[in-house]
């Protein structure tokens, strides 16, 4: 079944085309904003600003490290760079420049990393970011952005530019189902959304994982099991807030990521629970693997990443929280 | 201090940065000597022989000429340079490596006013200069961009990414100056990993290449004159220096490259900087 099917979502198209509509935009209200590109703009989505804005579009070739520290250079200029290529590549290829170029002195760089995930599928293990909110967690200036529908990356990337200082911000290839309106989705940095109340335990998501909740919330519904859904767009600074309040007042948490378990999402938001209100916790994401090629939604299932895998989950907590 | 062409001021200049590294990493314990005095005549012709412009009041000023040191760990020769450019208070120096003090141990942007980027991993100084010269043009400016590299921070690899996409930019008011003095830490370039043919390898990368003796002031400020004519290409000046240049037992011991005087020897050092 289609992901957020069983939640009533309305499909959309592919996170990075909406990725490249959210950065056309931009670039049309902000003269200040220009891109870098790994010789991916095709894959990223950035070719729509190369064809429009020619003169603040720079194809620096495939040379990521060299591409990361000229990023800083033009936001000493005071341009407002948006170094963009698949995740995988850019963040591991340049990871020493995205420490001493930018994030040492928190310089006003954007890094959107596209192909989150392992939902690009087909091209395989390679070139699938599913370390890349480990690698930026290891950057301390950095604030890390993690859309989960075309609203939320419109929202996110007007946010990235926005907010002072350096920014990650994942884009996929995946189509990511409506979660908000269209036009209307809350967005503030560090302040995570409830996308559904519910009162016997919270499913924390990030970008697909946010629909895929949503389906799981409809299956538990239909158990009697009411499940709180927070949208966790923001992965740094996370809201503490919010973890402890679900914690309080629902009791058990089940956190979802398309990232590797180790030093994820879920991995952090366990921290915040454990130092404010210790509840029964479980972890839907990669285990230490890494997966083969192929279709989305087979490599999703294979590797434990679909709603009745969160359903699974929530159950156990649920559980554990009445023993 | 007042640009000047007077070389009998330029040299008195020299001697007293190389006191000032002395006296700042014998003070801290650690810091590297011999590479921040292999660069100091490079560093006095820039700032001090009416090469680069800049204001030490307005440290943003748009249109100064841009310095990057890349090769981080001279970063005591920087230090003692920007204090007596008048970007802070000299005082500061013996500060080096303490905690609670900005003097860090390599230069990190933003903690001192007049450094233009974070160093101390190698190699990414021609990358942020393009950056630097990308961001002039855009901002209609015309300023020039140096960036000061070490002889072994050249195999570093995305060096030759910038040296591509420099020469694919035609970033002709970009200049990097690669102070040459055949050192690495493990010992002699040639030895450990050979660079040679160095000029010809800048020139294939589309680069116009001077050679210069790296301690002979003068000739430093006429190439770096020179290379200003230069169009249509990026410019690297290869400055031929000895390590740990001023002092003859840091001259001929590499091992000092990341390693401080004693006391004692920094007092016979001391000796041989007044008298050379």
């Amino acid at each position: 079944m289609r992901l957020g099917a069983r939640a009533g979502l309305k499909p959309a198209k592919p996170m990075r085309d909406v990725f490249g509509d959210a950065m056309l935009d931009l670039c049309r209200q902000n003269p200040k904003v220009v891109v870098l590109d790994g010789d991916l703009s095709n894959t990223t989505k950035t070719l729509g600003v190369r064809q429009e804005f020619p003169e603040r579009f720079f194809n620096i070739g495939l040379a990521e490290s060299n591409m990361v520290s000229i990023g800083a250079g033009l936001a000493d200029c005071g341009f407002i760079p948006f170094v963009t290529s698949m995740s995988a590549f850019l963040l591991c290829n340049a990871y020493d420049q995205l420490r001493i170029s930018i994030a040492i002195a928190g310089l006003n760089v954007k890094v959107v990393g596209s192909h989150g995930g392992i939902t690009l599928g087909k091209d395989g293990p390679t070139a699938m970011a599913i370390e890349d909110f480990a690698l930026m967690g290891g950057l301390p200036t950095f604030v890390i952005l993690v859309p989960c529908d075309p609203a939320s990356m419109h929202k996110a990337v007007r946010a990235t530019a926005e907010h002072v200082g350096p920014m990650y911000l994942r884009s996929s290839r995946v189509a990511m189902p409506h979660i908000y309106p269209e036009d209307d989705c809350p967005f503030e940095i560090g302040k995570a959304n409830v996308v559904r109340e519910g009162g016997d335990l919270t499913i924390i998501g990030c970008g697909l994982m946010v629909a895929a909740a949503l389906d799981a919330a409809a299956m538990l519904a239909e158990e009697g099991i009411e499940a709180r859904v927070l949208d966790m767009h923001t992965l740094r600074p996370m809201d503490t807030e919010a973890i402890a309040t679900a914690a309080r007042e629902t009791g058990a948490i089940v956190t979802a990521e398309e990232h590797l378990l180790h030093g994820g999402m879920g991995s952090n938001i366990a921290r915040i629970v454990a130092e404010t209100h210790p509840v029964p916790m479980r972890f839907v994401g990669l285990a230490d693997t890494y997966t083969d090629s192929g279709d989305p939604d087979a490599l999703l299932e294979k590797y434990g990443l679909t709603p009745q895998d969160i359903v699974v989950a929530a159950r156990e907590v649920v559980a554990a929280k009445g023993a | 201090m007042p640009q000047t062409l007077d070389l009998p001021v330029l040299k008195e200049k020299a001697r007293s940065l190389r006191l000032d590294i002395l006296d700042m990493t014998t003070n801290a314990g650690s810091g590297h000597p011999s590479s921040s005095f292999s660069s100091v005549e490079i560093l006095t012709a820039l700032y001090f022989g009416g090469i680069l412009r800049y204001r030490s009041d307005e440290p943003h000023w748009p249109e100064r000429d841009r310095f990057l040191m890349s090769k981080g760990h001279a970063a005591p020769l920087l230090y003692a340079v920007l204090a007596h450019a008048g970007y802070f208070d000299r005082e500061k120096l013996w500060t080096l490596r303490q905690v609670d003090s900005p003097v860090e141990g390599h230069p990190v942007q933003g903690r001192l006013p007049g450094i233009e980027t974070t160093s101390g991993s190698l190699g990414k100084g021609i990358s942020v200069g393009l950056g630097h010269v990308l961001g002039g043009r855009m901002n209609g400016l015309n300023y020039r961009v140096y960036v000061l590299l070490g002889d072994g921070e050249c195999e570093e690899g995305q060096i030759w990414e910038a040296a591509i996409a420099a020469a694919h930019f035609k970033a002709d008011n970009l200049i990097a100056i690669v102070d040459y003095n055949k050192y690495q830490e493990t010992g002699p370039i040639s030895r450990e990993m050979a660079l040679e043919p160095f000029a010809e390898k800048w020139r294939a990368f589309g680069w116009h290449v001077e050679e210069v003796d790296g301690h002979d002031i003068q000739a430093i400020i006429e190439t770096l004159k020179a290379v200003q004519e230069v169009k249509g290409q990026p410019s690297v000046v290869l400055a031929h220096t000895v390590k740990g240049k001023g002092v003859s037992f840091v001259e001929a011991d590499y091992t000092f490259h990341g390693r401080a005087l004693t006391p004692e020897q920094a007092e016979r050092a001391r000796e041989e900087i007044l008298c050379g």
